[in-house]
């Protein structure tokens, strides 16, 4: 693996000190609250766009994806079309009515016609639980990913990113992370077109070459004996179990993504900043033709550097495959594109994590300080000392928790994130847009069995009894006794644990969770009925067609 | 003023009625693919349990996804990148419809009761 050069520091000093200077004139228009949480609903459309894009794609999907289908081929593809798809769900049934209905945060949505105080509280639990698994999984990360570009140590990476990121979000709230994310998502989208470019013009420009060279690799005679690892081969063109270990998981997980996307607060967020309907349709149309375009480079990515580099040189470098891209960069164009690309993934982390601290900001200090404690009448000045002061408090969170997590296995929180924000988020926002029997205790019930029912059954099933508290697999070249005393140990462990009553099959619970918090919603609210609720509906209805009545937006 | 109430709630109704229909189609789209997918895995655990070693050159035409319509296109991977390109075309046919037609008779419509 190439040493890191100057350059992607140079890169990297470049993209900071930028970013710092229009977090500088962010600052000096950032004067209310408006300003603050939705950028005073001035980004266009096709602005909001590149920036809903650049909030989506992370490290994850970028390093992630491409690292996945590097070592696994198609079974990469299950998470690119599932992250995808949600895209056009939130377009059709979300975007609309939350633009025209909400004022900050999607508990505005929820909470509109029904009792403030228990919603907010709930939602407000929902988008926190949400936001810290995903800034747990992102920091993390981004520390161990950090400390492998650039040689870093993990303590230092944490600081370092998450000092950047809290300078973004305190002085230039939602306009100066509107503008990173725009940067970030070019830089991205610009960096992975010319990998895609160069890796294609090896291969006639013609993908399916591409595929039929990574088909045609035998078996590594090299490899261990019993490891598939490095035997590709024709399978990488067809679904394995790597991803999904069954067929009721691939449902699962497909649902999880899907409607995940529509509950991600950071995400529903930015639907604030555009100034209406209109402009929150064409963001969507753009963050979808973006997004989309953006994994099916990913996937030409994959493959380049399964063929180019090697999967065995991947494992190499670390990270799990996360190095793939990276290392394409390094071996196609040489080292100064290689500075470029580690110093785009640096970027992709800062901007990720500044969008969550946000929409955690918007849930503690707009739902739980102004809406909560204070009844919903807290002078401007005070709504933005609780602001700044929230984005501060969960700014400090981040790296703690980063810290903390130092060295876990935090793959699965990126799931985890997504199955809770299918669960908690998105059946309370449907329902309460839709359905007009649905009531507060209905609301509230839904968005905590959600939640909590999502992280019991994560806790009690394969992925954290398995993988993280089971014994470990022997080290690669043990003598064959001690593999074979690891492999029992771990196959009377599993048994052990799979006899348990309370032991939950599927990695992913959505299929479950999502379902049960959408009945959950709707039994509670039939059983106890709220006329207000109800009556409230019409003018829910009415506003979500023809948004905020004239005027009343100078509030 | 009622009149006007109505077509609202006419109008409002016709546009609800397209997003879930584009919505159930995305969704069939999906969840064919995911489907397909989890159809296939069954297929694979199937032939793990029976002690069956899964060849080098993959499955082929035994699972569906592994078809090959080319050396190197399997009918998963074109499967997988139409439905990218199937959200695209329902985005942007949604979002010029709902940009065009349906915001002029919304603002016909607050014209109207003004």
């Amino acid at each position: 693996m190439p040493q890191t050069s100057t350059t992607s520091i140079l890169f990297f000093f470049v993209f900071v000190s930028a970013t710092l200077v229009i977090t500088y004139w962010a600052a000096k228009r950032t004067k209310t609250t408006e300003h603050f949480y939705a950028a005073g609903r001035s980004i266009t459309g096709f602005q909001n766009g590149l920036a809903l894009a650049g909030d989506y794609m992370s490290a994850a999907s970028f390093l992630g994806i491409a690292g996945l289908v590097a070592l696994n081929g198609f079974d990469g593809l299950i998470y690119s079309t599932g992250w995808l798809v949600g895209w056009p769900i939130i377009l059709f049934l979300i975007a609309e009515p939350l633009r025209n209905l909400g004022k900050y945060t999607f508990t505005d949505v929820v909470a509109y016609r029904l009792q403030q105080k228990p919603v907010r509280v709930a939602a407000a639990i929902g988008t926190m639980a949400v936001v810290l698994t995903y800034l747990i999984a992102q920091m993390v990360g981004s520390g161990t990913l950090i400390k492998l570009l650039f040689g870093i140590p993990y303590v230092w990476a944490e600081i370092i990113v998450g000092g950047v990121m809290i300078m973004y979000v305190l002085f230039g709230g939602m306009i100066a992370t509107t503008w990173v994310q725009i940067i970030k998502a070019c830089l991205l989208l610009g960096g992975a077109v010319a990998m895609a470019l160069i890796v294609l013009s090896k291969f006639g420009f013609n993908p399916i070459n591409l595929f039929a060279q990574a088909a045609k690799e035998g078996c590594d005679p090299t490899a261990a004996a019993g490891s598939q690892m490095f035997c590709y081969g024709g399978k990488v063109l067809e679904p394995g179990t790597k991803v999904v270990t069954g067929a009721w998981d691939a449902v699962s997980l497909g649902l999880a993504l899907m409607f995940g996307t529509a509950g991600l607060p950071h995400i529903l967020m930015r639907f604030y900043t555009v100034p209406n309907a209109k402009a929150a349709r064409v963001s969507v149309m753009w963050a979808t033709i973006w997004i989309g375009g953006f994994y099916l480079i990913t996937f030409i990515l994959g493959f380049g550097s399964m063929v180019l580099v090697g999967q065995k040189n991947i494992l190499a470098a670390g990270g799990g495959g996360n190095m793939a891209a990276p290392l394409l960069a390094n071996v196609i164009a040489g080292e100064v594109f290689f500075g470029f690309i580690c110093a785009v993934a640096f970027a992709t982390i800062l901007a990720v994590v500044a969008g969550l601290t946000l929409a955690g900001a918007g849930a503690l200090s707009h739902d739980l300080w102004v809406n909560v404690v204070r009844g919903g009448h807290a002078p401007q000045h005070e709504q933005m000392i609780a602001a700044r002061a929230a984005s501060l408090i969960l700014g400090v969170c981040a790296v703690l928790l980063g810290i903390v997590f130092q060295g876990q296995n935090v793959a699965y929180m990126v799931g985890l994130t997504f199955s809770i924000a299918a669960s908690a988020n998105f059946p309370a926002l449907v329902l309460s847009v839709f359905w007009r029997k649905f009531t507060t205790w209905g609301a509230v019930c839904s968005i905590l069995f959600g939640a909590i029912g999502t992280l019991v059954l994560i806790y009690c099933g394969p992925t954290i009894q398995f993988d993280l508290l089971g014994p470990k697999a022997a080290a690669a070249g043990s003598p064959k006794e001690v593999v074979d005393a690891a492999n029992a140990a771990i196959a009377a462990y599993k048994a052990d644990i799979m006899a348990k009553w309370w032991y939950f099959p599927l990695k992913n619970p959505c299929i479950y969770t999502m379902t049960g918090s959408f009945l959950i919603g709707i039994v509670v609210s039939l059983l106890a009925p709220e006329r207000a609720a109800q009556e409230g509906f019409n003018e829910v209805e009415r506003r979500a067609v023809l948004g905020e009545p004239k005027g009343a937006a100078a509030e | 003023m009622h009149d006007h109430e109505q077509r609202l709630h006419a109008i409002s109704a016709h546009r609800w009625r397209i997003a879930f229909v584009l919505s159930a189609i995305m969704l069939a789209a999906y969840y064919g693919f995911i489907l397909l997918v989890a159809a296939d895995v069954g297929v694979i655990q199937e032939m793990v349990r029976a002690g069956k070693s899964i060849p080098a050159a993959g499955l082929g035409d035994q699972i569906t996804l592994g078809m090959r319509l080319s050396d190197g296109l399997s009918v998963g991977v074109l499967l997988g990148a139409l439905v990218i390109v199937f959200a695209w075309v329902l985005t942007i046919i949604y979002t010029r419809w709902a940009n065009g037609v349906y915001d002029r008779e919304i603002e016909e419509l607050s014209h109207l009761a003004r």
